[in-house]
C-alpha cells in the first residue's frame, strides 16, 4: 500500500525529523516555563523575532552561530518582559503572552523593514548545512536518517535528556516543579519563587529563539513574513500532548512531524485521491485525537496561570 | 498619601505632535494639482510575490508617468473598508489593490465613490461604474516553461508546489503540466499545495518530498521550491518575477507576470478621463506584454539550441494568435 511504500524510505525519516527539531526545541522551552506555572504564549512572537533576529546578525556579521546567539538573547529579553508582565506584576498570562506575541512580531517585521529596506527578492545568507557525522552516517538506514543533518539537530536531540536530567535530578529542577505546583510550599522551603519562574521564562525564550531562527538560518536561508506561520501554536498543543515531560515532548513532536512529512508525500504521490486540505489538516487532525486519548488525564501543573504574591493564600 | 501623578502624555505634548505631523502632512502634500494620485490597498506585506508584482509597477508608473503614489500593506478584511475609504476621501483619483480576500467589501466601497477609479487583482469580474479587475493570466509562460520541463526531465517527472487550489493557481499548474506534456508524452505531473500563500519552510518541505518521489524538474510556483531545487542539485523554474539570482545554477527560467502594461493603461485612461469598469486581465497576457518567458541567464549555454528553437517557435505562434493555450482551471491532481 501506498502509506507504507512512502514510510519505509529513508526520506520520510530524515524529513519528519527535520521538520520535528525547531518543534521540538521550543516545545521543550514551553515545558519548562509552564513546569514553574507560566502558560508563555509570547512563544509565537518570539519565535518570529528568533527568526529576525537570527537572520539579521547573520546577515550582517556573517557568522551563522552569531546569528544564533542573537535570536536566544532576544527570546530571553521578551520572555523576560513576560515574566514582568505575569510574574511580578501577576496580569493574566493568556493576555500577557498574546500581547508579547503581537509586540514581537510587529517588531520583527518592522526592524526587518527598517533594516532591509523593501527589496523584491529578500536576501538570504547560506544556511546551516548538513553534517554526516564520521561512522555514524555511514550505518544502513539509520545513517541518513538520524546522523546526516544540520548541528542544531544534533544539538536538540541532546537537549531532551539534558531537560530530563535537569527537570528530575537536580535540586533546581526540584525548585522549578515544586514553584509550578505548589508556590507557597517552595516559598517556605526558602525558593525563591519569582526568581525561578524568570528563569524558567527566559529558558524558553531562549529555546522559542532558537526554534525560530530554525526557519530563517536551517531549514530556510532567508527572514520572511509567514516563516513561522503558526508552528508556535502547535507547540503549545504539543506540551499537553507531551504531558509536561520532556521526553513525551519530544515524542509529541516527533508524531507532528512524522504526520506532516507523510502528509506531503501522499499529496504528490497521487495515490490516494482526496483534496489536498484534508492532507494538510492530518497533522493537526491527529495530534488532537492524539491529546484526546493519551492525555486525556494528564494533570497540569497544579500552580499554571495562577500569579503568586507572597502571604496570599 | 494622595499624590497627583503627571499623565505620560500632557495635552501640551499631545498638540505639539499633532502639530508636527500636520506639519509634515501638509508639506509631503504639496503636490501639483494635475499631478494624478494614485493609491494601493494591499491585503499582505509587499514582499509577497503577487502583490510585489503590482507594487513595482506603480513604483515605475510614479517614475515614468509622473503620478503621486501611496500605498498601504497588510490590511486586513477588517481594515480594507477604511483604509478603501481613506483613499478615496484623500483625493487619489485611482485606486488599486489585490481583492481576493475582500471581494465584496472593495466593491461595496467603490459604489460610494463614483468619481474615483478602483482597480483590484479579483478572480471575478468587473462591476459597474468604477470598480474594473485584473489578474494574473499567466498561463502561457507557463506553458512555454512546461514544454522546457518535459524536455529537461530525465525521469519524466515534473512537479509543481503551490498555494491552494483557486483558479489563478490551477491554470499555471495545469498549463505547465500540458506544455510538459505536449513535448514529452511519458512525462508525469505532481501537484503539492502547502494551504497558504506564504510558508517558505513548508514549501521547501513539500519540494524535497517531490524530488524524493523522482521529481527533477519543479515549477516553484510559491517561494521558498527553488532553495530545495539547489539544495538536491535538480532543476527549478521560477514563477511571478524573474527568481534566476536565487540560484543561477538551478533556475533556468522563471514564469513572469509584469503588471506595467495594466498599469500603464490605467492610468493612461484615468488621466484620460475615460476610465470605465472592466476587465484588464487581457494586459496580461504574453500578447501584450504583461507576461512573458524569463531570460535563460545562466541556461542559455546549458540549454540546447532545439530546445530554445522550439521555444521561441511556440512563443511566436502565441504572439500571433495561432496558438491558444487552453486556461484549465480545475484543480490538478498529482500522477
Amino acid at each position: 500500500m501506498e502509506v507504507f511504500d512512502q514510510i519505509l524510505q529513508t526520506g520520510f525519516f530524515a524529513a519528519l525529523i527535520r521538520v520535528a527539531t525547531p518543534l521540538a526545541c521550543a516545545t521543550i522551552g514551553e515545558m519548562f516555563s509552564e513546569r514553574a506555572g507560566v502558560l508563555n504564549l509570547g512563544i509565537e512572537g518570539i519565535m518570529l523575532l528568533g527568526a529576525m533576529s537570527g537572520f539579521t546578525v547573520a546577515y550582517f556579521s556573517g557568522s551563522l552561530w552569531l546569528g544564533m546567539a542573537a535570536a536566544a538573547a532576544s527570546g530571553i529579553v521578551f520572555a523576560a518582559l513576560m515574566g514582568l508582565l505575569t510574574v511580578t506584576l501577576g496580569l493574566s498570562q493568556h493576555v500577557s503572552g498574546l500581547g508579547v506575541t503581537m509586540l514581537c512580531s510587529g517588531i520583527s517585521f518592522y526592524c526587518y523593514r527598517l533594516i532591509f529596506g523593501q527589496p523584491s527578492q529578500p536576501p538570504n545568507v547560506q544556511p546551516f548545512e548538513s553534517v554526516a557525522l564520521p561512522g555514524l552516517a555511514a550505518i544502513p538506514f539509520l545513517g541518513p536518517v538520524l546522523f546526516n543533518h544540520v548541528v542544531l539537530v544534533y544539538l536538540v536531540f541532546a537537549l531532551v535528556p539534558l531537560a530530563a536530567w535537569l527537570l528530575y535530578r537536580t535540586p533546581w529542577g526540584l525548585a522549578l516543579r515544586t514553584v509550578g505546583e505548589n508556590p507557597q510550599a517552595a516559598a517556605s522551603a526558602g525558593v525563591p519563587v519569582a526568581w525561578m519562574r524568570y528563569q524558567a521564562l527566559m529558558i524558553s525564550g531562549a529555546l522559542f529563539g532558537i526554534g525560530g531562527a530554525y526557519f530563517s538560518l536551517a531549514q530556510f536561508n532567508a527572514f520572511t513574513f509567514g516563516v513561522i506561520s503558526g508552528r508556535g501554536w502547535v507547540c503549545i498543543a504539543l506540551v499537553v500532548l507531551g504531558r509536561w515531560d520532556p521526553w513525551r515532548c519530544a515524542l509529541a513532536a516527533l508524531l507532528f512531524g512524522a504526520v506532516d512529512a507523510l502528509q506531503l508525500r501522499l499529496q504528490s504521490s497521487g495515490a490516494i485521491d482526496l483534496p489536498y486540505q484534508l492532507f494538510l489538516m492530518l497533522p493537526f487532525l491527529l495530534t488532537v485525537v492524539a491529546m484526546a486519548m493519551l492525555s486525556r488525564n494528564a494533570r497540569a501543573p497544579a500552580s499554571l496561570l495562577v500569579p503568586y504574591r507572597r502571604e496570599e493564600r | 498619601m494622595v499624590t497627583t501623578r503627571k499623565p505620560f502624555f500632557t495635552l501640551r505634548a499631545l498638540t505639539a505632535l499633532l502639530a508636527v505631523v500636520a506639519a509634515f502632512g501638509l508639506g509631503s502634500g504639496k503636490a501639483n494639482a494635475d499631478t494624478l494620485k494614485v493609491a494601493a490597498v494591499f491585503e499582505t506585506p509587499i514582499e509577497e510575490p503577487w502583490v510585489n508584482q503590482i507594487h513595482v509597477a506603480l513604483l515605475q508608473a510614479k517614475k515614468e508617468l509622473g503620478i503621486e503614489y501611496t500605498w498601504a500593506e497588510s490590511v486586513k478584511s477588517a481594515d480594507f473598508a477604511r483604509v478603501m475609504r481613506e483613499y478615496a476621501e484623500g483625493g487619489n483619483k485611482l485606486v488599486m489593490g489585490d481583492a481576493f480576500g475582500a471581494e465584496r467589501i472593495a466593491r461595496r466601497v467603490a459604489k460610494d465613490y463614483p468619481d474615483v477609479a478602483f482597480t483590484f487583482g479579483s478572480g471575478i469580474g468587473p462591476a459597474e461604474p468604477n470598480f474594473a479587475v485584473f489578474d494574473n493570466w499567466i498561463h502561457e509562460p507557463a506553458y512555454l516553461a512546461g514544454m522546457i520541463a518535459g524536455k529537461l526531465t530525465k525521469s519524466n517527472t515534473v512537479g509543481a508546489v503551490a498555494a491552494m487550489t483557486i483558479p489563478e493557481v490551477n491554470r499555471l499548474c495545469n498549463a505547465f503540466c500540458a506544455g510538459a506534456k505536449e513535448v514529452n508524452n511519458k512525462v508525469k505531473c505532481k501537484f503539492s499545495f502547502i494551504g497558504s500563500f506564504f510558508d517558505p519552510p513548508k514549501a521547501k518541505e513539500a519540494a524535497l518530498a517531490q524530488i524524493e518521489q523522482g521529481v527533477d524538474v519543479i515549477y516553484a510556483e510559491r517561494f521558498g521550491v527553488i532553495e530545495a531545487a539547489a539544495e538536491r542539485n535538480i532543476v527549478a523554474i521560477g514563477n511571478m518575477s524573474d527568481q534566476s539570482e536565487l540560484s543561477p545554477e538551478h533556475v533556468v527560467t522563471s514564469v513572469v507576470w509584469d503588471m506595467w502594461p495594466t498599469v500603464k493603461q490605467v492610468v493612461s485612461l484615468v488621466k484620460a478621463g475615460v476610465f470605465s469598469s472592466q476587465d484588464f486581465g487581457q494586459f496580461s497576457f504574453m500578447g501584450k506584454g504583461g507576461s512573458f518567458l524569463a531570460p535563460y541567464h545562466a541556461w542559455d549555454k546549458k540549454l540546447s539550441p532545439e530546445i530554445k528553437k522550439m521555444v521561441d517557435e511556440r512563443k511566436s505562434a502565441i504572439l500571433d494568435g495561432t496558438f491558444r493555450v487552453d486556461i484549465d482551471e480545475s484543480a490538478p491532481k498529482s500522477e
